[in-house]
């Protein structure tokens, strides 16, 4: 195949083409191996488009930038590694308390701490899920090609749109750097965050109200008309700060519920699963492709997930009569490994764990494979 | 304009306020609003962005699009919305632990690249919100509830500090001197460019019972035996200076500004993808 379409993207290239797409038009950031190329190639790209690249003092500023951006209606991304990521929880935690959309890019590397900068890992699973402070949802996708990193980060920012929430793509060292053959789709599905009409004159709209079944508010941009307050304290449908238990209740599970009800939107699972084939390897990211090829090598089924957040419970849970055993593969100690477990109490779950700074090669997952069959 | 004429400009569904009796951080407030109507900036057009602390509960008794932020950081945010929108007048109103000590790192490196930002900070010399912990601008020896036996740490010239980051415009007064303020604040709106106003301001319930101080008009008498015109201040000697402080327009410097520079740098950009370089 050749053609215009046609590309050789490091997946960390097929994110900005895929931000770009998207309809991306601000990038505040600061420079991170394994993530830096990101922020290059905006800073290359976005003024071309009309668009604003800055380099921010510090990953807290940057994230701050990206929520002010944003809530200026402009679509916004950040990009970044292990380190930054800590730095960013605060403000992750800010963007969903405020229902602001924007995307963050976390190219795994090794940890804990500074690590290892240059090697891959996918210790950050549950630091994605859980690592700003509070009882909050969190959608984070995981790119196992250079194919997915265009396809997840155009389907992040239309997600972080329509629910006006933040999405993680959680990528890695492997799948950022290499580089693979991809078609740039001609057209892409774009969604765009609801706003209300035109400023009637009125002024009392609630920024925070949702009416009837919707889970989502409908919040203007600054400098539109509306005049209104945005805060990080749990607060009323006005905007404004509240401690009472009904509100902040309401708030908290809202928050949570709007994640889960469009969960069918957000889910992103492979199930290849031969007949009477009773093991399955379970992977994400670039762990995935060693444990395709074991599977295929072994004759087993094969797991993909592209979603880790909300965890796919059911759908695990559906083929749990077919099999006996899970062997979970990731670059970490076990965090995945740990959800599969939760949701699939009848089967035996395995995990294979190495965090060595290596990729897991399909030849380890075999020897694991072969010791199950 | 009398008080009730800047009515437009508040929540009024949000008062009584949160400060305490004394507090100065209305004075401020009342300056702030009083600069945008002498400035006859369209209401819609001004957003407001703090952080956390007393003085960034400002924010919401401000009838413009207000942001309420995190610690220290509202000068990050700010920086994000006037780079999306640089048509928006964008203030920041933070205190002096918010912006100097957590958030000390975004205010200089919003001054170096002068971005158009006018930052408002009252400075109380204390953490009043937490119960009057010492922040990077209480005076060495002054007491506070985590210094108990007295500040060991020397503080913080803000003024000093943004000028020499590379704030455009830089100016200090004090509650004392509330009828100065709204054209101080005004200038630094006006200015295309990073501009820092500094207010002293009182908070008797913390730092003043801590420090002997405890009556507000005390507070207020001590900003007007100590502050020190800019003129005056140029000719006194180090002496004179101890235990004193300019107020006024302490550095006025406009330079080219940092969306406005960006504007170019896109025209140029753009330029080049069509083939004209």
């Amino acid at each position: 195949m050749t053609g215009p379409n046609i590309k050789f993207l490091q997946g960390n290239e097929a994110c900005v083409e895929a931000a770009i797409a998207a309809g991306c038009r601000f990038f505040a950031g600061y420079p991170i191996t394994p993530s830096t190329e990101i922020a290059e190639e905006m800073a290359k790209r976005l003024p071309r488009l009309g668009g604003t690249f800055i380099q921010m003092e510090d990953e807290i500023a940057s994230m701050g930038a990206v929520i002010g951006a944003s809530i200026c209606g402009v679509k916004s991304l950040t990009a970044t590694s292990g380190p930054g990521f800590s730095l960013k929880q605060e403000h992750i935690g800010y963007a969903v308390m405020a229902e602001i959309p924007c995307v963050i890019v976390n190219v795994q590397r090794g940890g804990p701490s500074t690590g290892l900068p240059t090697l891959p890992a996918q210790g950050d699973v549950m630091q994605a899920r859980w690592g700003t402070h509070g009882d909050h949802p969190a959608i984070v996708l995981a790119p196992s090609s250079v194919k997915e990193c265009f396809d997840l980060t155009v389907k992040a920012f239309n997600l972080s749109e329509e629910l006006r929430t933040p999405v993680i793509l959680l990528s890695d060292e492997v799948v950022a750097h290499m580089r693979e053959k991809i078609e740039l789709p001609e057209n892409i599905k774009i969604v765009d965050r609801k706003k209300p009409g035109p400023f009637s004159g009125k002024d009392n709209y609630k920024p925070y109200k949702v009416s009837g079944e919707e889970d989502i508010p409908v919040i203007p941009n600054f400098g539109e008309g509306y005049r209104f307050n945005i805060t990080g304290l749990v607060h009323d449908e006005t905007g404004f700060p509240s401690t009472s238990p009904e509100i902040t209740n309401a708030l908290i599970r809202r928050l949570c519920k709007k994640v889960e009800s469009k969960y069918k939107m957000i889910k992103g699972i492979e199930i290849n699963l031969p007949k009477d084939c009773k093991t399955v390897v379970l992977s994400f990211g670039s762990t995935f492709r060693s444990a395709r090829q074991a599977a295929k090598d072994t004759g087993i089924g094969a797991i993909k997930l592209t979603t880790l957040f909300p965890f796919p419970d059911k759908e695990l849970q559906e083929i749990e009569d077919r099999i006996k055993t899970i062997i979970v593969v990731e670059m970490n100690m076990g965090q995945i490994v740990n959800e599969v477990r939760r949701a699939c109490r009848k089967t035996k779950v395995i995990g294979i764990n190495v965090a060595n700074g290596q990729l897991i090669t399909p030849e380890i997952i075999m020897k694991e494979i072969r010791s199950c069959l | 304009m009398p008080l009730k004429d800047l009515k437009k400009y508040l929540r009024l569904d949000k008062f009584p306020h949160i400060w305490c009796p004394g507090c100065g951080n209305g004075i401020v407030l009342q300056a702030v609003i009083r600069a945008v109507d002498n400035l006859k900036i369209e209401q819609n057009n001004i957003a407001v962005v703090s952080g956390i602390g007393c003085s960034s509960r400002a924010a919401g008794y401000l009838d413009f699009s207000t942001l309420h932020t995190t610690h220290g950081r509202a000068i990050a945010f700010a920086t994000g919305i006037k780079l999306a929108k640089p048509g928006l007048t964008t203030l920041v109103l933070t205190g002096d632990g918010d912006c100097s000590a957590i958030g000390g790192n975004h205010l200089i490196h919003a001054a170096r690249r002068n971005i158009d930002l006018t930052v408002v900070v009252f400075n109380n010399n204390i953490y009043g919100m937490t119960g009057g912990q010492y922040s990077p601008t209480t005076d060495l020896e002054s007491n506070a509830s985590t210094a108990p036996y007295g500040n060991l740490e020397n503080p913080f010239d803000l003024c000093e500090l943004t000028k020499a980051a590379g704030a455009s415009y830089v100016a200090r007064s004090t509650t004392f001197h509330a009828t100065v303020l709204p054209n101080l604040i005004a200038k630094g709106i006006r200015n295309k460019g990073f501009s820092f106003i500094e207010v002293m301001c009182a908070c008797p319930v913390y730092f003043g019972r801590m420090n002997k101080l405890r009556d507000a008009n005390e507070m207020l008498k001590w900003q007007r035996d100590n502050a020190v015109n800019v003129k005056q201040w140029g000719i006194m000697t180090q002496e004179q200076k101890k235990g004193k402080f300019a107020i006024g327009e302490l550095h006025n410097i406009p330079s080219e500004e940092y969306t406005e520079k960006y504007k170019k740098m896109i025209e140029e950009a753009k330029r080049r993808d069509n083939g004209a370089v």
